[in-house]
């Protein structure tokens, strides 16, 4: 279980304090799925960023019970352009000195798991957004994670790829069990990958309110009146926040 | 192939413009290229150029490998290392702009009027080319990948290994090839003094005696010299930065 509790944070910029996260208060049990969303440099990279462990609170604790395997896909997926393909889906595992062939073996069927087969020793600038997009998530399921936290991971993609790929996220996360957590400012992902959704206010943020969206995390929620009306139900609650956001 | 056709029309424009320039000219500190070309071709035959030129490449490359073994680690962390970089920048900025040519005379009394004193004195110029790009190298590396890094849980030598060090191997390619043609340059100065070896030596000797067709097939030698090693470096290149040629 993620517990996020009393959370604040604040970045100084050209001498000047900018608070980012102002109390944030949560909670995402293990095996959930849950998106973030929020108008755009509201801070939900930053919260995102809190519970990957890449950035500290400044106030308030953050807490994820057990010691368990994260999986981090980061905005622009954060892949090593001079690393190999195989390289960078295996680079987690290399850092942690696991043996050779077992690394191999994990890439194979990540691979093929991805339809990535044949792409093991292309570099990630030679692939499309869509198969690059795929290699990060790969990465991050070699280390066999219980948690993945995913940052806009399918911003820069085309609809019907975007659409692909997070049916892919629903099957996978479904049959491994992942925890997910993912932040989009995209209403319709939102809703589509996760049953329960945060939303932010504009910065410094906080929590406008949380959503219970029990339908998703399957691939025919897409299609249902439900998936519908939470995405108007969203864009109401969420129009208060865009509109008054700088063009 | 075309890149061998692109090499060898340019040195046959560079050979007219010669040509052209010493017939307008018509005086003998520009001899024609052909009586060069002969005198050039004689010497390697006969094997009189050969001593020279090896005793000139051992110089340049010994002084770019002590350089680069200096400057490479040192600009990587300056530039990675903020706290670091911010108490070591000011020292680069006040001795990178001295001309360094003048501490010869410091040079030989600490080290003597032999090669050593010759190969350090490129290898102190070379230095700062070396190390101020490698700096801005480390330095420019965008975030993301040092957060990928992180979430992937490498420790900071693995952070140099993986992350700092190829990121910037591009940049320090650049400065080994702005390197070549300043240490082929500094040849003719440190081979000017104390010594009866080199290209440089044949440069000043021929011109004190006033032969001309000497002097060029000196230049022409370190031209030579010069060419060699950009084409060992972009080989080099295309070995390490294959996922930048590759596309």
């Amino acid at each position: 279980m993620i517990t996020v509790s009393s959370a604040s944070l604040s970045f100084t910029h050209d001498g000047q304090i900018q608070s980012v996260l102002d109390d944030i208060s949560f909670e995402i049990e293990a095996h959930d799925s849950c998106a973030i969303i929020g108008p755009s440099g509201c801070g939900k990279t930053s919260l995102l960023f809190l519970m990957a462990n890449i950035l500290q609170p400044d106030s308030g604790t953050l807490t994820i019970t057990g010691n368990p395997r994260c999986g981090t896909i980061l905005q622009n997926y954060g892949l090593f352009p001079w690393k190999t393909v195989a390289e960078n889906i295996g680079l987690g595992l290399t850092l942690k000195k696991v043996e050779k062939t077992r690394i191999k073996r994990v890439v194979a069927q990540l691979l093929e798991e991805m339809e990535l087969d044949g792409f093991d020793s292309h570099f990630p600038g030679q692939l499309s957004g869509g198969m690059q997009q795929r290699v990060a998530l790969a990465r991050a399921l070699a280390i066999d994670p219980e948690i993945l936290f995913m940052d806009e991971p399918l911003s820069s993609l085309d609809a019907l790829t975007r659409e692909r790929l997070q049916n892919l996220i629903v099957d996978i996360v479904h049959k491994r069990k992942i925890t997910t957590v993912l932040v989009t400012h995209s209403i319709e992902e939102a809703v589509f990958l996760g049953r329960k959704i945060i939303i932010l206010s504009r910065r410094p943020a906080r929590i406008l309110k949380i959503v219970d969206n029990p339908g998703a995390g399957s691939s025919d929620y897409r299609q249902s009146d439900q998936f519908f009306h939470q995405c108007v139900r969203l864009r109401e609650l969420l129009k208060g926040e865009f509109n008054g956001q700088e063009a | 192939m075309g890149r061998k056709r692109d090499i060898l029309l340019a040195a046959l424009i560079l050979l007219a413009i010669w040509q052209v320039c010493a017939l307008l000219l018509n005086s003998m500190a520009l001899p024609q290229p052909w009586m060069v070309l002969v005198d050039l071709g004689s010497k390697l035959a006969d094997g009189s150029l050969i001593d020279d030129l090896a005793v000139s490449s051992m110089r340049a490359l010994a002084g770019i490998a002590l350089a680069l073994t200096a400057a490479v680690p040192l600009g990587l962390i300056v530039g990675a290392e903020e706290q670091i970089g911010r108490r070591i920048s000011p020292f680069i900025y006040l001795l990178y702009p001295i001309p360094h040519v003048v501490l010869l005379p410091l040079i030989i009394i600490l080290f003597g009027i032999g090669n050593f004193s010759k190969i350090f004195l490129i290898a102190l110029i070379v230095f700062f080319q070396i190390l101020v790009t490698t700096r801005d190298g480390a330095r420019s590396i965008h975030r993301n990948y040092f957060h990928s890094m992180k979430t992937l849980g490498a420790s900071r030598l693995q952070v140099y290994r993986h992350l700092i060090l190829p990121a910037t191997l591009p940049k320090i390619l650049t400065a080994m090839r702005i390197s070549v043609g300043t240490s082929v340059a500094i040849l003719f100065f440190v081979e000017s003094f104390a010594t009866t070896t080199g290209l440089g030596y044949i440069i000043m000797d021929s011109w004190g005696r006033a032969d001309y067709i000497s002097l060029y097939t000196g230049i022409s030698s370190m031209a030579l010299l010069g060419f060699t090693l950009y084409l060992i470096l972009d080989r080099i290149e295309q070995h390490v930065c294959r996922w930048m040629t590759d596309h």
